[in-house]
Parts: structure tokens; sequence; C-alpha cells
């Protein structure tokens, strides 16, 4: 026992003298060289090969201009991105120097100190005033800009135009109609969903929010404030929640969903509907339902309204520990430019963020129109703070769902349990 | 006998534990140093990276998991889940046990051979099997039983009682193999003089081979504890991360939600410090009521 005592003490003054704090990353001095290997981190995709062409030809394009130099580029798998980034953030040795990001993890990327504010560099680019400021405000940061937005997607309503038509429905222009449609698809064929939405469907669900007036949180000066418990924020929280009923998509199958479960559900069309975005065209198109279905807007609860969609898409930007910045940033800027977006809208529809290049595509594509549509009736987006990627990574937003969803908590229970979480991650 | 003797005997195991130590400093203390150093901590993504400098909080991310209800439900139904697990795993470990004594040769070879595969096989792995085996649209469970589109995951007992399933198919071929050996080394005269004052098979087991193997069966009591305390991978991989709202965490993929999805290493370390200290009680409780029966490990 004495002995134990003894290795105790020795044990607590080792931690008073030895080290006080736990290790963090030390910044590195930063180096500009010219030459070398520019290392590139973009998302895998499905269908891989057509991005990768694009990239290429960038790549191509790139080292042509300059001597010595070669480009590496990474597709980060889905499921281990977030760990790959980590890894990027604590060790500057394995950190890329040109990445691309999902718009909502930037601010927690920022707040990490991981990426070079690149403001005055965007200043100079010569494209840079095609740019939409509702999209340059995804990558700005108390007032400082961190990349440039490289693509955007947003959701809409897919529906399956052969069981409308056999049913004799119109497209719903309102909730009300979203609903009955759904149980009436469901009515004719119980195997299917009457619309697939999914308890962990955090952008399926916003919408819902977004339309009644409610939202996550409000901006209020220099902070956020949770709003998620507002009466409009639970309206919609109702609305979304309503839709997991035995005669539209039943909870015992709906309840644990992800975005990524709609998408398979509508494509190997088990469901009447589904709130899918422009980026899931092509997988749908790989499924059963080819050619057997039709986009329009989705509706809000007023007839004729659209509901707000989320901004979503991806920036490019610049890890702080680059030793090759100027390369770095002239490489993010070919990326981003007009050229290569329009590119890779064609390889891959992902949706230009330039206005002129968005404008091209338009003229060209009937597919986008209810898209734009959409985006034209007004975008929204996550709080930008880096508490968003605790309350993502948290499952706040799908927890509360799904408390409503199995009836395990009222909408009020669930709703204020999950503003006082979303409260603590601001305030942390 | 000179003091200096007596001494230099004293010390010489101390310098035989000296290899042992050489691995378990740094493999094992070193870690858990840092582990308490953590959770005294704020210390998220900011911190690791040096966006923020790392603020010493004392106990305040242990106040911060107490004050949590959540937390306490978690901890509930790990221990309850734990401690269904503990005893299904050995009444199947040790029920199988005794059949391998009873059964002939060919039947223990191919009980043997399965047992032995289910133990082979990466958690990671039979968690992923079981999961097709009970998905709600193509699972084979479903089709075999006609149960439509019934979600396993969908009440928490039941998926509590799937997952539960899964961790005794994964552990239960340990408890069987520790048994068996440890019923096979129970010398036959034991047996014989037993048979001969009159005792049957259920008081043979009862007061014969469960007092012999009282040494082998407390390891596996506690190797069993701990391990189903800290199960992980058949929660996460088959709930996917801890059910739905949440309902099947337990401490471990609680723990591993805060500190790594969620990056507050901090409030993570201090969920495994109170596992650490959970799981160090029970090891100590276990082998004081095991001295006081009299009996040594």
């Amino acid at each position: 026992m004495r002995r134990f005592l003894a290795l105790t003490a020795l044990c607590a003054v080792a931690l008073g003298v030895a080290a006080c704090a736990p290790s963090t990353g030390q910044s590195t001095d930063s180096t500009d060289s010219m030459t070398g290997t520019l290392r590139v981190w973009l998302f895998d995709e499905a269908n891989r090969a057509a991005k990768e062409a694009v990239i290429k030809e960038a790549i191509a394009e790139f080292t042509a201009r300059h001597d010595d130099v070669t480009v590496d580029v990474s597709y980060l798998a889905t499921d281990t991105r977030a760990e790959k980034y980590k890894g990027a953030l604590n060790d500057p040795a394995s950190a890329p120097d040109v990445t691309e990001i999902g718009n909502t993890d930037l601010a927690s990327f920022v707040a990490s100190n991981g990426m070079i504010d690149v403001t005055a560099d965007n200043g100079r680019w010569a494209e840079a005033a095609d740019l939409p400021a509702d999209l340059v405000n995804t990558v700005t940061v108390q007032g400082k800009q961190y990349g440039v937005p490289w693509w955007l997607g947003v959701r809409a309503l897919y529906y399956r135009t052969d069981i409308f038509n056999e049913l004799g429905l119109q497209p719903p222009t309102s909730y009300a109609e979203l609903v009955s449609a759904a149980k009436k698809v469901r009515a004719a064929h119980p195997e299917m969903l009457g619309i697939a939405v999914g308890g962990l469907y955090t952008f399926g669900a916003l919408p819902f929010i977004w339309d009644a007036g409610g939202d996550i949180a409000t901006s209020s000066g220099d902070g956020y404030t949770a709003a998620i418990d507002s009466p409009a924020a639970k309206a919609g929280i109702k609305a979304y929640t309503d839709l997991f009923s035995d005669d539209i998509c039943p909870a015992q199958q709906c309840v644990d969903l992800t975005g990524g479960g709609t998408v398979e559900a509508f494509a190997a069309g088990r469901a009447g509907m589904a709130i899918l975005g422009n980026f899931n065209r092509s997988a749908v198109d790989a499924g059963a339902v080819k050619g057997k279905y039709a986009v329009v807007p989705l509706p809000g609860a007023k007839p004729g309204s659209i509901a707000p969609a989320f901004a979503g898409g991806s920036s490019l930007g610049v890890f702080r520990s680059t030793k090759h910045r100027t390369l770095a940033v002239e490489f993010m800027h070919l990326l981003a430019s007009k050229k290569y977006t329009l590119k890779l809208y064609e390889a891959m529809g992902f949706l230009p963020a330039m206005k002129s290049a968005r404008a091209e595509v338009v003229s060209t594509q009937p597919f986008l129109k209810p898209f734009l549509d959409t985006m034209d009736a007004g975008t929204r987006f996550v709080p930008v703070d880096k508490a968003w990627t605790t309350i993502d990574a948290e499952r706040i937003i799908p927890t509360m769902l799904q408390k409503v969803i199995t009836k395990k908590a009222s909408v009020d229970a669930a709703a204020a349990e999950a503003n006082q979480q979303i409260t603590a991650a601001f305030g942390k | 006998m000179s003091t200096a003797t007596l001494r230099r005997q004293r010390l010489t195991p101390l310098w035989l534990l000296l290899p042992a130590l050489a691995v378990l400093v740094p493999m094992f203390a070193y870690p858990l140093y840092q582990l308490g150093l953590l959770s005294l901590f704020d210390y998220g993504q900011p911190q690791v990276s040096g966006g923020e400098p790392a603020r010493f909080l004392g106990a305040g991310n242990y106040r911060t998991l107490v004050a949590d209800p959540a937390f306490w439900t978690v901890l509930g139904q790990t221990v309850l889940f734990a401690a269904g697990c503990v005893v299904a795993t050995l009444a199947v470990g040790a029920a199988l046990a005794v059949l391998l004594t009873r059964v002939g040769r060919v039947a223990r070879i191919a009980l043997s051979l399965a047992a032995l595969t289910a133990w082979a096989a990466p958690a990671m792995t039979g968690s992923v099997v079981w999961m097709f085996l009970f998905d709600s649209n193509l699972g084979l469970v479903n089709e075999l039983l006609g149960l439509g589109a019934y979600n396993w995951l969908y009440d928490r007992t039941v998926a509590f009682v799937l997952v539960g399933a899964v961790v005794v198919w994964h552990s239960f071929p340990f408890v069987m193999i520790t048994l068996y050996a440890g019923i096979k080394a129970i010398p036959d005269s034991v047996l014989e003089a037993a048979a001969l004052d009159g005792a049957g098979p259920a008081a043979t087991f009862r007061r014969i081979i469960v007092p012999m193997l009282r040494p082998l069966l407390t390891i596996v009591v506690i190797q069993s504890i701990i391990w189903d305390f800290k199960v992980f991978t058949q929660i996460y991989v088959m709930t996917r991360g801890g059910g739905i709202a949440g309902q099947n965490l337990v401490l471990n993929v609680y723990a591993y939600q805060k500190a790594f999805a969620s990056a507050q290493y901090g409030l993570g370390s201090a969920i495994g410090v109170v596992m650490t200290l959970i799981l160090l009680v029970v090891t100590l409780l276990y082998l004081r009521a095991l001295r006081r029966t009299g009996e040594s490990l």
C-alpha cells in the first residue's frame, strides 16, 4: 500500500513538472517553392473516371505552364474522408496543398487553423467577379475568404412519371398535394413508399423547417443562437416527420434511411417520390427507373411556393501547411475557372458556381430547370461556424427527427432537447 | 544469511519484472497518463492543430458528463447489455463445454471447428454478415420468416438482443474451449469417487466440477466482463453508430462519437477514464470476493 501511495505521489509530481498541457500542432514556417510536387485531394465519386479525365486535362495545362512541377491527386473515399482531414490538420507532413472541401466543413477547418486566407489572391483573380455573392459567403469566415466555391448542388422533388400517369396524378405544388399524392401512390402500390424520406436525412428535412419559417440557428451579430425550438421550426419538423406514417413512408422502414438510402430506394423503383439532388441524377439513371421519372421543385406549404433548398456543394481551398503557396493558389483558381467547371458539369452534372458558366449550361439543359428554379427561389445554408461540425457529428438533428418519428418524444420535447444541444455546441 | 544476501533476494523479483515493465510502461502507462491528462482539458480539433490554445478545465469535462442525462442512460444500458452478454456467453459456453465431454468424436470435432470459425471471424466481418442476414429489405431472415420489411433495429430491446447474440456468438468459443480443457483436466479418480459416493450428474457438476474449475471460471468471467463492457464494433457496425436516435449507444461507442466523430478529445478521454475506473473496480471486487471464499487466483 505504501509503495502504491509513493507511486501515485511520483506520478503526481511527474504530472506537475513534466507536461502541463497536452501537445498541440505547431504552425510550420511557410516556404513558397515554385517547383516540386503539388498534392491535391479531391472527393471520390461513384463515376470517378469521368472526374479524373477533367482533372487530368487541368493538370496537363498546369504543368505545361510550369517546369519541374508535378501534380499528385488523391481521391478521398466518402467514408474515411473525415479521418483523412483530421490527419492533415494534425500533421502538416500528411496534408495536401490544395483540397476540395464540403462547403459545410470549411468553417471548422478554418477554426482549426488549417486553411490559408486567400482574400487577396481572389481579389487578383480575373474570374473572381463571376462568383455569386451568396456562394462567396460559404467560404467566408469573419470577413476573410478561405477558398473558392467550386460546384453546387440543390435538391428537388423527383417523381415517377409512369406511376403518376397511371394514377392520374399531377406533380404536387403544395405540401398538402405532396401528402395526398404520396398516399395515393402507396395505396395503389403497397410495396412502394409514397415518398422516400429518411430519419437520418438532415438535408431532406431542412427545407420543411425553412419553409415553415424556422431555422437551425439565427445569426445575431458575432454569433449564432439555436432556434430549432421556435414555433415555426417545430411546425416544419412536424411537417417532415408526419411523412413517416404507415400510409406514406412507414417509420419501420424509413426511420434509419440516410439521404443515400432514399436515393437507393428511388433508383430501385421502391418509391413514388424522393427529395434528391441534381448530383444524384447519374445514380438514379443507373437504376431501374431510368426514363421513368421527372423533377419539380420541392413545394412549400403555400400552394405554388417552393421550399427553400440547402445550398450544398463543395469548395476548393489551400492548406496552411503548404510549401507551394503560389502554385497551390494558381492550381485552385485553374480548377475553379469557368473552363474547367463547365467540363466538370459535362462529366459529372455538378452545377458550376460561376454565374456565366451556370447561365451557359442552363440554356442547353432542360433537366436543370427545376433545380435552377429552386435556386432562384432562394437557397439556405447551415450556420457558418465550427460548431456545425459538432452538430453534424453528434447527429443532433437526426436524433431529434428519429425521436419524433419513433414517437419516443413529442415534437416539443425533441426540439427543446436539440435546441439545448445546439446551444452547447455553439458555446464550445 | 547476511542482510546483503537478504536484500539481494528481495530485489531479485524486481529485476525480473523489468522486461515486463519495459513493455507495459510505454504501451499502457503512457497512454493512460495521456488519457488522464487530456480529460482535464478542453481539447478539440482546433487545439490539436494549433488554432486555439488548450484550455485547462480541471474537472470540467467530468462535470459535463455527470450533468448529461444521456451519459447516465448510456452507462445504464451498457451495464445491462454487458451483464446480459456475460451471462449468456457463460451459459452457452459452459453448456457446450459439458456437451463436448459427452458427445462422440465426430460431433466433438464438428462442434469445435464451428466454434473456432466463429471465434476466428473478425468482429467486423461477423457483424456485417449478421447485418446482411437481418437486413429489412434484402435479408435472408425476414425472407425465411416471412416478416416483410420488419426492421430489427427499430425497437431498442430487439436491437440489443440481436447485437448481443452476435457478441455471444463471437465470444462463447473462448469460454467453451477454456472450460472444456478445465473439465478434461479433472482427474477421473475424483469423478469416480464421487460416483461411488452416489453423486448424480447434477451433483457432480455442482459439487465437483464447478469448485475445481473456479480459478478458470474467474478468468473467464473477468475476461467476459471486460470484453462485453468494451463492446464497440458490433454496436457501431450493426446499429450504424448507436441505433435510431442513439437508443443503442454503449459507453465505448459514445466515447468514440464524442472523441473522434465530433473531435472533443477531452470529453472523450473523460469517458475513457470513467470506463477504466469502472472496470478496475469490477475486477478488484471480484478478486476480493474470490479471496473471501478461500480461493486464490
